[in-house]
């Protein structure tokens, strides 16, 4: 006898069903929804969200929390125009280069909030956030407010550029979020995100230098944050200090949506692709289906703690002896 | 008057309970015994509620009951005694003992304290604590947190009518003989108002203290003893399947140590309020026991090879290596393994599967520029859980649903598996059933064939005596006597305890 409807097992795939349960719903409002159309710009749409919510997903594995966000993507986006500029402007006159260097930037500030996070003791959510704001202040000021564009045609190909009707930074997307199941699931540093988050004494107890483990958690999600500011350029032609606006609350739900635990050690990537992509259905749904502006923001925070009580239900499969 | 009937658990791949029949009488002190994994923590939380029973019925005084939740059994006056855990360590004792009751102080609103320490004092005085109850629990030792949370379930007493039934699993794996002993008299005089039940892996005890003995195995109760119906052989075999090894502690194995070489060497290692002037040396294949009792200095010790405290005064040196810095990291490099005797916080991570539990500590051993091997990892959990015969559906089993024994052994082969030469055992049998034992006796002589240095704190001096080469007795963090336990000529009890108190 074997039940497939265990809790367990419901819990596990609750994101999953809501997600197709979200797509059914739409469809039946407005079958405009279904279409390859209508998927392809809600991929556009969740392709840099999800790259940020990567990088999150890593550190809330590991039970700290990260509010760089926007703060990080709005300032690299920003500098990326910039360099992308000075070396040429085109893809061809070598400006590619500017990739390279935006995601090493991200790194860069990424360890700053490693290093303020573990080295002085501050609480992830407070030095993150602090950093965050240090970013877009940073951005204001090297743009002085200003738009910044850019114009290539090859590197805009990331959006224009379509595959089987997906553009083709949907494809880059997709291979990158490949690389963070990758380095979650068979990397040394992706198994201590897990034994930090899941119980940072034992951690500490089997030799792992989890100051470390913290600080390179931070450095990974900042080059996902960096990926997500070359997205946004690609996806808009141009950068401004507030690129990075509304990461932090999209970014978060998906990834609490997903499943992934806020204490740490459950869920990863899977759980935030799903997660991704419910936020951006019904974003997109909500458009489709007609619903009033005002009533859209209300809703997503209705689905938030939804959501919420679905995954925070695992708490009660503890490990008592 | 309670009863339960065939009842029924199953979880994904695993038949915790079939059809179990289990009866508890008024006053009755019934005892609990099985292998690891047999199913008795199961049985327990479905009597305590937090397990709903897949088949059966429940009944008290006759009438069927089903419990959602453990409160629901606690009005009806089932309380459970966890190992310590349940206790929230940064709330004071009487805020623990009256948590999600406090509403009975509750004055307009405000919480009168004095009325709560007063009561919470009543409840000490039962288990006979005399602590203040304004103490805030991280304070407390083992012994009294265990008590702490007797007392916690005594106060059914106040609020429930009927009769009291109350579970205790494992109660005394953490607490030394005298408060085993405090314990056993404070139960045994508790049931003029209650019935216990008892699960231990420490057949004396529970020999010793049940009224009737019911014995598991793989989920089904295979037997009912009364009291004295049994020898403690007949109830192991029961319990087992077979026959348990009378060479117990496989002394016949036991060889003469490597005495030219020395793994590890302290000269006068001091930690303030811990130990002081600790000189001792571990050679190549030697088992070396710390006796004394909770708080000699034992654990201080362990934790200092291991880094996790550093020393005022003194010397440690590893393999000849003055050790500078201390820190876990920098004794796992140096082949030191750590099997802790708090396996709940520092032994496995729950939510991780066992095969990433047992690599923890040696990942760097299964990966290429950071890259995971898992076949490799895998191979080396299904063979640790065939050697140790690991109740676990697979590799891929969650740690944190393994019954307790079973994450012990996990723990074992976790360091074992790790290839270190100077392993640090604190309590390393302990929740761990009889042929379990062995197999960890057998595993603590190959060490000594493989030239590995054993530090031990045994579960009893019985254990002591008969796995070491050494035994150092401490009390008050001070060597007091150092002892060479050559086959046949082996200390006695009464050795050890002349020095320990
Ligand atoms: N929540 C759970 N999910 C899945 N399996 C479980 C769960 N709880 C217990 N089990 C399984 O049920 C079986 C019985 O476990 P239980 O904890 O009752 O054993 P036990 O007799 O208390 O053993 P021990 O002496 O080692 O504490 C084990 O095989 C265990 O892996
Ligand atoms: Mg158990």
């Amino acid at each position: 006898m074997k039940r497939l409807m265990t809790r367990e097992n419901a819990i596990r795939w609750a994101p999953m069903l809501v997600l197709i349960g979200l797509v059914i719903l739409f469809t039946a409002i407005n079958p405009a929804f279904l279409s390859q159309r209508n998927f392809a710009r809600i991929a556009i749409a969740a392709a840099p969200a999800l790259m940020v919510a990567i990088g999150v997903t890593f550190i809330i594995v590991m039970g700290s929390i990260d509010l760089s966000m926007e703060g990080t993507v709005g300032l690299t986006a920003v500098l990326f125009c910039f360099a992308f500029l000075a070396t040429g402007g085109t893809l061809a006159a070598g400006a590619w280069v500017a990739i390279p260097l935006i995601l090493l930037l991200g790194a860069l500030i990424g360890l700053v909030n490693g290093l303020v996070h573990v080295r002085l003791r501050i609480p992830s959510f407070m030095a993150s956030l602090a950093i965050g704001f240090v970013g877009t202040g940073a951005a204001v000021l090297v743009t002085g407010g200003d738009i910044v564009k850019i114009d290539d045609d090859t590197f805009r190909a990331l959006l224009t550029w379509r595959i089987a009707g997906f553009p083709l930074m949907i494809y880059v997307v997709a291979a990158l979020a490949l690389l963070a199941w990758f380095i979650q699931s068979h990397t040394t540093l992706g198994r201590n995100f897990y034994a930090v988050g899941g119980g940072e004494e034992l951690a500490h107890a089997s030799g792992l230098n989890v100051r470390r483990v913290r600080i390179m958690g931070f450095v990974l999600a900042g080059v996902f944050y960096a990926v997500a500011g070359i997205l946004q350029v690609a996806k808009l032609g141009q950068a401004e200090s507030v690129s990075g606006a509304n990461f932090m609350f999209i970014s978060i739900t998906s990834v609490v949506v997903g499943g992934v635990a806020l204490w740490g050690g459950i869920g990863g990537i899977w759980n935030t692709v799903v997660g991704v992509l419910i936020v951006n259905v019904i974003n997109n749904g909500m458009v489709v289906i007609g619903l009033p502006d005002f009533l859209q923001d209300g809703m997503l925070g209705l689905l938030v703690i939804l959501a919420v009580v679905l995954s925070t239900d695992r708490r009660s499969i503890s490990f008592v002896k | 008057m309670y009863q339960l009937k065939a009842v029924e658990k199953k979880f994904p791949g695993v038949h915790a309970l079939k059809s179990v029949d289990f009866e508890i009488k008024r006053g009755e002190i019934v005892g609990l015994v099985g292998e690891n994994g047999a199913g008795k923590s199961t049985l327990m939380k479905v009597i305590y509620g937090a397990y709903q029973p897949d088949g059966g019925t429940v009944m008290i005084d006759g009438k069927a009951v089903r419990f959602q939740n453990p409160r629901q059994a606690m009005e009806k006056g089932i309380g459970m005694v966890f190992q310590e855990q349940s206790l929230i360590p940064n709330l004071t004792v009487m805020e623990n003992i009256f948590l999600g009751y406090e509403q009975q102080f509750v004055r307009l609103g405000v919480i009168n304290w004095k009325a709560m320490s007063a009561a919470a004092s009543r409840q000490l005085a039962k288990v006979k604590l005399d602590i203040d109850p304004a103490t805030v629990t991280s304070a407390l030792s083992f012994a009294q947190r265990q008590l702490v949370e007797l007392a916690k379930v005594l106060t059914l007493e106040e609020r429930v009518d009927g009769d009291l039934v109350i579970l205790l699993d494992e109660p005394t794996s953490v607490l030394a003989e005298d408060e085993v002993k405090m314990l056993f008299a404070i139960v045994r005089e508790l049931t003029k108002r209650a019935s216990f039940i008892f699960v231990s892996h420490r057949m004396d005890e529970v020999m010793q203290l049940s009224d009737r003995i019911y014995v598991m195995k793989d989920g089904a109760v295979v037997d009912v003893v009364p009291q004295g119906g049994a020898t403690v052989e007949q109830i192991q075999h029961k319990m087992v399947g077979r026959n348990v090894d009378r060479e117990y502690y496989r002394e016949q194995r036991q060889k003469p140590y490597d005495a030219s070489k020395v793994l590890l060497r302290m000269d006068g290692v001091s930690l303030p309020g811990r130990i002081k002037d600790i000189s001792l040396k571990l050679h190549a294949g030697e088992v070396l026991c710390l006796v004394g009792t909770e708080g000699s200095g034992r654990e201080a010790i362990l934790r200092t090879i291991y880094g996790m405290r550093t020393p005022v005064a003194g010397t440690l040196q590893i393999k000849g290596q003055a050790v500078a810095s201390f820190n876990p990291q920098a004794a796992v490099s140096a082949g030191v393994g750590y099997v802790p005797r708090e396996r709940k916080i520092e032994g496995i991570v729950a939510g991780m599967n066992v095969f990433e539990n047992m690599t923890l500590s040696q990942m760097g051993r299964y990966s290429r520029a950071g890259v995971l091997n898992v076949t490799a990892e895998r191979a080396l959990a299904r063979d640790w859980i065939a050697k140790l015969s690991i109740k676990a559906h697979s590799e891929l089993a969650d740690c944190g649903n393994l019954s307790g024994g079973n994450q012990q052994k996990v723990v074992l082969s976790k360091w074992r598996s790790g290839g270190s030469d100077i392993m640090l055992l604190d309590h390393p049998t302990r929740g761990l059933d009889i042929g379990a034992k062995e197999d960890v006796y057998e595993m603590i002589r190959d060490m000594s064939d493989d030239g590995v240095g054993v530090i031990l704190v045994a579960d009893t001096l019985e254990e002591a005596i008969g796995l070491s080469h050494s035994i150092i007795v401490l009390k008050d963090g001070a060597i007091q006597q150092r002892f060479d336990c050559l086959p046949g000529a082996k200390p006695t009890l009464f050795d050890l305890l002349h020095y320990m108190i």
